[in-house]
């Protein structure tokens, strides 16, 4: 097997900005930056501003180096932040890298989000021209391959509609079939199947499985839905905070996912630089209001603990608690206003309502649909021990909660 | 020793991305993507027409209109002389370059914003963008040449042998566009409050290029200077081409506005090609 992809040394860096509202340079403001400073050398020396710091140096990726054969499948997952998106623009040439290398056999596409280009007032079939041509198709390659993509898309009858009359679905589905009939060597696809009905995502899988089993392709795909990582793709990397975490085959990349991501006892903020209007300092679970513990019986009460700064006040904050099973599937969650910045907040599960196992709690601040004023990725796991429930002698999952139901009899 | 080994490993690769690599690619590829640059001059164009009532009336009644303006406030109130040329056909010389000019600066300024989200979700040759803004204005000036063509027919104007010197004036035009276009639309994405200049700009450079009068009204001595400004001699050049005068062209003046036009396209490449490698981060 040749090597399709490597990367050496690779690395990304940012420069942050402070004390800058726009995420965008004026220059009104370069004028007046330079002004300013002449007025430095120049005028008195009273004006000198001590600790006049703006900008910082971010590493969004830090010495990635990998390798990968013609025909593999890499799952690249991470929690958010951890340099997945980076990499993927450095390798589709969007960015460049700060420092070192990524050498590529064949020829790369990359899509980074489904319908790229597309124009709203054309119809289908103009758009499929536009799309291809945006995806590096030559216009031949693109009539060749015209009603494979139509097929596949199943919008023949919607061809000469402008894609604005489009529901949200077909529109997905057009965009996914051009893309997916590209002639690369090497596809790289974020997250785009977490759009479309479930029938289609999965149509959309088997594609890809297709074009790199039978075709011989290279495929490098980016997700949350570890569930679509592991039906995909038979290796996979893990990121984190820049830099390669684990590289194996896909098993134990999404294991170490969960395991290690999901796995905090405890949140506390350390000395990390912290921007937000209100952020959470500690979150920790408890059975007496003060020391940290992730194991509880069916007969104690669980409280959360949530310590809560603000540095600025914002209107309808809310604090909202999710608890997770096993899997991360949600079993309930809570919603609380807050109002004071330095509060305690305590949140008490009553005794017995959840049932033994393994659970997480993701915690957030946010302005409801609005914005996210602190969005906690570290899950806190704990676990109920089993100490006698009701299920006990069961061997099978027979569910999570206990509800209290009320058993009556008729004659 | 390393370097003869470095180039052997480059050699099973198709591509290499490292940092502040020179792109010998850059204009292969810009190449091997032309077809995009037409898809998309063909998507404007298409996209432009569509959502209005008269459609294609438009790139016609927009240069018409403003000959128009033009003819009655300089020919008939300002009483300009025009020579025995008509004065219509005077101002429509003038105005086919200059409106060229003027639009593809102000369309290219906001082309590159305009497409954030290609800029950030796919790779191509980010020229592409800029240029096909150019190419679209391009199709609306040829167009407008068709008004120019009529306006002689209803004057039986029957145009002199310095036609023939058209096309290369109508090159220039092009060049100077895409120089200033490519610049602009750099500029634009990293200074973002650039856009309040621009039409300010185009103001400007209507006032001081000879679109409503005739260069000759320069004084000798300022003649030179004043063709700092390549639209000087895009004009004279257009004019003399059209009406045969050939009292229009100015030789210094001339070779000046190819020396600038040329300075312009290279200046407008090298920034570009600098600012470029940032656009997704910057956007």
């Amino acid at each position: 097997m040749s090597i399709a992809i490597k990367t050496e040394h690779l690395s990304k860096r940012y420069v942050i900005r402070h004390q800058q509202k726009e995420s965008y340079l004026a220059l009104r403001d370069v004028i007046a930056e330079k002004t300013k400073k002449l007025f430095y050398i120049f005028g008195s020396n009273k004006s000198k501003n001590p600790g006049f710091k703006k900008k910082e140096d971010f590493w969004a990726l830090k010495d990635i180096n990998f390798e990968f054969n013609q025909g593999d499948r890499v799952g690249i997952i991470g929690r958010n932040g951890a340099g997945k998106s980076t990499l993927l623009k450095v390798l589709s040439r969007i960015t460049e890298p700060t420092e070192g290398r990524i050498s590529l056999k064949g020829r790369i596409a990359s899509l980074l989000e489904v319908g790229t280009g597309f124009h709203p007032e054309l119809t289908g079939r103009e758009n499929i021209f536009l799309n291809g041509a945006i995806l590096g198709m030559r216009r031949v390659e693109i009539k060749r391959k015209f009603d494979e993509i139509v097929d596949f898309s199943g919008v023949e009858k919607f061809l000469d509609t402008p894609v604005k009359r489009y529901s949200s679905g077909m529109y997905v589905r057009l965009a996914f079939a051009v893309a997916a009939h590209l002639e690369s060597e090497i596809l790289v696809i974020d997250e785009v199947l977490a759009v479309g009905d479930s029938e289609f995502q999965s149509k959309c899988l088997g594609k890809m499985q297709d074009v790199s089993k039978e075709e011989g392709r290279t495929v490098l795909f980016v997700s949350h839905n570890m569930a679509a990582i592991s039906k995909l793709c038979n290796t996979g990397i893990l990121l984190s905070n820049g830099t390669v975490a684990e590289n194996s085959s896909v098993e134990r990349v999404v294991d170490l996912y969960i395991s290690t991501c999901f796995k905090s006892e405890f949140y506390e903020l350390g000395n990390s630089k912290n921007d937000k209007d209100v952020y959470f300092e500690k979150i920790f679970l408890s059975k007496d209001k003060i020391s940290s513990i992730n194991s509880f019986s069916l007969s104690d009460e669980i409280q959360c603990i949530f310590q809560v700064k603000g540095t600025k006040p914002v209107k309808d904050s809310t604090l909202t608690f999710i608890v997770r099973d096993k899997n991360l599937n949600p079993i309930f969650s809570e919603h609380f206003p807050v109002a004071e910045y330095n509060d305690k907040l305590i949140a008490t599960i009553p005794k017995g309502m959840l049932l033994p196992g393994r659970y997480y709690l993701q915690s957030m601040l946010h302005v409801p649909n609005v914005r996210f004023l602190d969005n906690n990725e570290e899950y806190i796991s704990f676990s109920i021990e089993e100490t006698g429930s009701k299920n006990s002698i069961y061997t099978v999952d027979l569910g999570f909660v206990n509800i209290p139901v009320k058993w009556e009899k008729e004659l | 020793m390393t370097l003869i080994k470095d180039k052997i490993k480059n050699k099973e690769f198709d591509l290499v991305i490292e940092s502040n690599l020179v792109r010998k690619n850059y204009w292969k590829d810009l190449w091997k993507y032309r077809e995009l640059f037409f898809f998309l001059a063909w998507r404007d164009i298409l996209v432009r027409y569509k959502q209005t009532v008269i459609g294609l009336a438009w790139s016609l009644l927009r240069p018409f209109l403003t000959m128009l303006v033009f003819t009655v406030i300089f020919g008939r109130l300002a009483k300009l002389p025009s020579g025995d040329v008509p004065y219509p056909i005077l101002v429509f010389a003038a105005m086919l370059p200059w409106q060229f000019f003027a639009t593809s600066f102000s369309d290219a300024s906001n082309s590159l914003i305009g497409n954030s989200n290609m800029l950030t979700k796919i790779y191509f040759p980010r020229m592409i963008i800029p240029a096909s803004t150019v190419i679209v204005n391009f199709v609306d000036f040829l167009i407008s040449f068709l008004i120019l063509t009529g306006l002689m027919f209803w004057y039986h104007f029957l145009p002199p042998i310095s036609i023939l010197a058209l096309p290369v004036f109508i090159a220039q035009t092009f060049l100077i566009s895409m120089g200033a276009s490519f610049y602009v639309a750099a500029v634009n994405v990293k200074y973002r409050d650039f856009k309040y200049i621009v039409p300010f700009i185009v103001q400007f450079g209507l006032l001081i290029s000879p679109v409503g009068f005739s260069s000759n009204v320069v004084p000798e001595k300022w003649r030179l200077l004043y063709s700092m400004n390549p639209m000087v001699g895009v004009i004279d050049g257009f004019r003399w081409s059209i009406t045969g005068d050939a009292s229009q062209i100015y030789l210094p003046g001339l070779y000046l506005s190819f020396g600038v036009t040329i300075f312009l396209v290279l200046i407008g490449v090298w920034y570009f090609r600098k600012m470029e490698r940032t656009f997704a981060d910057l956007i």
